[in-house]
């Protein structure tokens, strides 16, 4: 039986607080990798899902009503059209009519005036 | 034609159909590092124990030209042997025929010996390594599949079912592993996935390999599909033999008894959990210092390793063990290492496995990812295993047991039948400096120097709190222990529960979070 000793390097013993509480232990993948928290915008136009560019209806600098069509995103044989949802300018539109896109880009941003 | 003609007719049928996909394919396979289906069972199974079926069973297919292939056993080898004596029924995917395809014969060969587990009452051992459906044969293909998950489903809890995934095992074809009891794994062997590296690729254009993506690292670490990870085929078969002492042939019968052994005198248990709460140590030692001959049989060693499952002997009876584990994120429940706990405690209800549970945790793991990934439904899972467990539950609180995580693990509340804790427990709603925090919040804030102040409090609440003195004034622990009389009063407590019988309401069946 081998005694664990957290000065052991070896081990690479971390703290984790739990309520207040200091514990020395070893951390896993899943929590190291473990991402922050974003609150998710609006004007932020994100890929749901990974697929290919199909359409896009706007241009940077142009001006969009809410409900304007911005692009349209092929998934899974399913053409996604992306509706503005707030009233703004396009600020910048990080893709090409073609490209494929993973899941979670930021494919378009609306600046406000 | 005489009697001797007729019986050499049948030698060379069967050496024939023997030869499987021919020298050819069987190379193919050797130089993948794969033993072939047969060597498989032979490895598997007693010595000249194994005896095969529906060797002459031939496919059906008349599309595509299929009319014109043998294919010899339909790719699926099927029959009885015993391991350590014990029946089996078994099934072997043979890669080298057709790529080890399904199609409808090959699903029935495997449905028949699933039935024959099923009426016969002993385990089902499905060794799968096919390319998937046999595109050919179309919708017949896909019948044969849903004909075997529906027969998963209805063996479970009834038959120990085993799969052991010794190639690829893709599409459809993994949902009858994930609905077995047990799935074995082989490293760069095994692969499980939905959806290929291919289709990710053209669909979504993510470039990943088929190890990165299903390989048995992955399913042992990261997925929890697995539940033994292996790094040669030989060595799994001796994890699959291991296994099978350990677990009974039905719901019916016990597991087979084994001379009873004392735990090695190199596991001390006094000498392995530190005094101080927030300090770790291997929770597997406590086992192991508790268990006969120290013989501690871990289930998903790797995923989840928060909290630790497996099997042990007491008095030369199987006995399970879940145990908050303090080496691994402070032993605290989450998602996963609730997944992991909860199945693992039905499966023992199930087949009447007394349960054993160790219990040093400082609560739930904190943090959005947790919130969001559902930690209150995977966490309910816990409770609702212990809650309708009906099997011998016997509880050691050794430091920790705090808030949530104490009603969790296997409290006298959800209906352990013993409870017990060493006199380093610590059962109280929350750690001593969050309750402190709380409490006298006003006092801290207040105080000339706070920090002074919240340690004082700390210190009070701790010597008055976390202590196993306020639960066992209530009843709710049953005996404050000294650790070397853990052993002892466990075998005492599975000895006198021997004959426990509790009733549940009637239902058709509860509606656990899953």
């Amino acid at each position: 039986m081998k005694k664990i000793d957290c000065d052991d390097k070896k081990i690479r013993c971390k703290s984790l607080v739990i309520d207040g509480t200091k514990y020395r232990t070893t951390l896993n993948k899943k929590f190291t990798n473990r991402k922050a928290w974003e609150k998710p915008q609006k004007s932020r136009i994100m890929s749901f899902i990974p697929g290919t560019i199909l359409k896009i209806y706007v241009k940077e600098g142009q001006c969009v009503k809410k409900g304007d069509n911005l692009l349209i995103l092929e998934a899974m044989k399913m053409q996604n059209l992306f509706r503005s949802p707030v009233e703004g300018i396009i600020k910048s539109i990080n893709m090409k009519v073609g490209e494929r896109v993973p899941k979670g880009k930021l494919m378009i941003e609306i600046g406000y005036q | 034609m005489g009697l001797k003609r007729k019986i050499l007719e049948l030698h060379k049928k069967r050496e024939e159909v023997l030869k499987g996909g021919g020298d050819k394919a069987i190379e193919k396979q050797t130089a993948m590092g794969k033993m072939t289906a047969r060597e498989r069972i032979i490895s598997l199974c007693d010595t000249d124990s194994f005896h095969e079926y529906d060797l002459f069973v031939e496919h059906e297919a008349r599309d595509f030209n299929m009319d014109k292939k043998i294919l010899h056993g339909d790719g699926v080898i099927i029959g009885t042997g015993t391991i350590y004596g014990a029946p089996v029924c078994i099934f072997a995917q043979d890669f080298t025929v057709a790529g080890g395809s399904l199609g409808m014969m090959h699903a029935r060969k495997i449905t028949k010996i699933m039935d024959h587990a099923l009426k016969m009452k002993v385990p089902l051992i499905g060794i799968n390594d096919s390319g998937g459906a046999r595109i050919q044969e179309g919708v017949n293909s896909l019948a044969g599949y849903g004909e075997i998950f529906f027969r998963n489903t209805l063996s479970s809890g009834v038959i120990p079912q085993i799969s052991v995934i010794l190639g690829p095992c893709a599409g459809g074809a993994v949902y009858s592993p994930a609905l077995t009891d047990f799935v074995f794994v082989v490293d760069k062997i095994s692969k499980m996935f939905i959806t290929g590296p291919e289709v990710i690729r053209t669909v979504l254009g993510e470039e990943i390999s088929m190890e990165d993506l299903g390989g048995a690292r992955v399913h042992s670490e990261i997925t929890g599909n697995a539940h033994f990870f292996a790094k040669s085929e030989a060595e799994c078969f001796e994890q699959i033999k291991k296994l099978i002492t350990f677990i009974p042939w039905d719901n019916t019968r016990k597991a087979l008894k084994f001379e009873p052994k004392e735990p090695k005198p190199e596991y001390n248990i006094s000498d392995i959990v530190p005094g101080d709460p927030r300090q770790p140590y291997d929770v597997r030692d406590v086992i192991r210092a508790i268990v006969d001959d120290s013989d501690f049989f871990e289930i998903q060693e790797l995923w989840a390793a928060n909290i630790v499952i497996g099997f042990g002997r007491m008095n030369g009876d199987t006995i399970g063990f879940v145990a908050n584990q303090p080496l691994v994120l402070a032993g605290v429940l989450d998602v996963d290492s609730s997944d992991k706990a909860a199945r693992f405690i039905r499966y023992c209800n199930a087949f009447s496995i007394p349960i054993i549970t160790l219990v040093d945790l400082p609560g739930y793991l904190p943090g959005v990812d947790q919130e969001h990934a559902g930690v209150i439904r995977h966490g309910a899972k816990v409770l609702y295993a212990y809650s309708e467990a009906t099997v011998a539950k016997m509880t050691v609180i050794l430091r920790k047991a705090y808030g949530g995580g104490y009603i969790a693990m296997s409290s006298r509340h959800l209906r352990a039948d013993f409870v017990f804790a060493w006199p380093t427990a610590e059962i109280a709603v929350m750690g001593p400096e969050g309750a402190a925090n709380i409490i006298f919040r006003k006092e801290i804030m207040e105080a000339e120097d706070p920090d002074k102040m919240r340690k004082q409090k700390v210190k009070e609440y701790k010597e008055k709190f976390a202590n196993p003195y306020v639960a066992a004034a209530r009843g709710y622990v049953d005996s404050v222990i000294e650790p070397e009389e853990t052993r002892k009063l466990l075998l005492h407590a599975i000895e006198v529960s021997g004959n426990k019988s509790v009733f549940l309401p009637q239902k058709k069946h509860g509606i656990p979070p899953f």
